[in-house]
């Protein structure tokens, strides 16, 4: 067996390594630019695909759990007419953390390959789980996804309430804290908070 | 008999409630419009978000919430209101502490936490907004109330 699969290697390498026979330098070097340029824009645009609104909620248990949950919410229906879709807040935006980010998904596949969550009470049953490890991930990168839109250097406080601008004062620009802190389920439904910091 | 009897205290009871209701009594839920027309809702109106303390206009009174609270979560899993206003988290916050009855149980024990009778704030506590009154309201503060007694006897 090992010795077939040496055997095979070892034809690779020679057939890879040996000058072509057939095709021009030209076409090999306009062939190969073509073809990358092919591979890259249809890599990005597959990847880009799965960025969409439309693909997230072609599963069910993201169409009937945390897509209905953030209609109601600022983030979907606003006077503005801004809307943020799922990537925009669970993915970064920025190609080496998307990349990162999409691997991590994989794990994903597998809950849907398998069921995980594909009733309401099991989706119920993992979303502190699930939850947790996006406020995690917000936590982990200064709340990045928010930022994309919610710049602190563009926020004007004086227009905000003098609760809301006090609280960012305190917490945001001479505390530590960051969006996730205080912002949790505002998008979503908040799952079971019994002993979650912040929440007593 | 008895069902005669039934049936005619139940329609003189309607239509008591019937002639009630058309003396302009306000509707809550449809104003004054007949079921088979549709109501031309009343528009949003801008809720109170200046964060000032209005006055109680008696001392037992709730007090009225001065900020926003839309799409604050109150359910089993959590109290949004409370991630402010509980005992722990008013340091962080500044928020006002929900009062010591708040962790009283009905027998008037002290509990560790906010009493279960008391986990639904809107039930008391609610936001304000600029709309116009819906009904009038004919409320005098006892205070006034004593010193117009107190002119009267003088």
């Amino acid at each position: 067996m090992i010795k077939r699969i040496k055997h095979l290697l070892s034809t690779f390498w020679r057939i890879f390594n040996t000058p072509s026979g057939y095709f021009s330098l030209g076409f090999l070097t306009v062939g190969g630019f073509i073809g990358g340029v092919l591979f890259w824009g249809g890599f990005n645009t597959a990847m880009e695909a799965t960025n969409t609104e439309q693909f997230c909620i072609s599963c069910h248990e993201m169409r009937a759990n945390v897509y209905e949950e953030i209609q109601p919410t600022i983030h979907f229906t606003n006077r503005s007419g801004v809307r943020a879709v799922c990537s925009d807040c669970h993915v970064p935006h920025d190609w080496t953390d998307k990349m990162a980010r999409k691997m991590q998904a994989s794990k994903e596949v597998w809950g849907k390959i398998f069921g995980t969550i594909n009733t309401r009470e099991k989706f119920l049953d993992h979303r502190l789980e699930m939850a947790s490890r996006e406020w995690r991930r917000f936590e982990a990168n200064d709340s990045l996804e928010c930022r994309n839109c919610h710049d602190e250097g563009a926020m004007d406080f004086t227009r905000q309430s003098s609760r809301a601008a006090e609280a960012h004062r305190r917490g945001l620009i001479e505390g530590e804290d960051t969006c996730i802190t205080c912002h949790k389920g505002i998008a979503h439904e908040l799952p079971d908070m019994a002993g979650v910091e912040g929440w007593e | 008999m008895r069902m005669i009897v039934t049936t005619i205290a139940i329609l003189g009871i309607s239509l008591g409630a019937l002639a009630q209701q058309q003396e302009g009594d306000h509707d809550a839920l449809r104003g004054n419009v007949p079921l088979l027309e549709e109501r031309t809702p009343e528009p949003l109106y801008e809720v109170e978000n200046n964060d000032l303390r209005r006055p109680r206009a008696y001392p037992m009174q709730p007090p009225t919430i001065p900020h926003k609270i839309d799409n604050y979560q109150v359910d089993l899993n959590a109290n949004r209101c409370m991630s402010c206003h509980s005992r722990q988290r008013v340091g962080t916050s500044q928020a006002p502490m929900i009062s010591v009855t708040h962790y009283m149980d009905r027998e008037g024990n002290f509990l560790a936490e906010l009493s279960p009778r008391r986990y639904f704030c809107n039930q008391c506590h609610v936001p304000q907004t600029d709309s116009p009154l819906a009904v009038e309201n004919t409320f005098v503060d006892v205070v006034e109330l004593l010193r117009q007694r107190r002119e009267t006897q003088e």
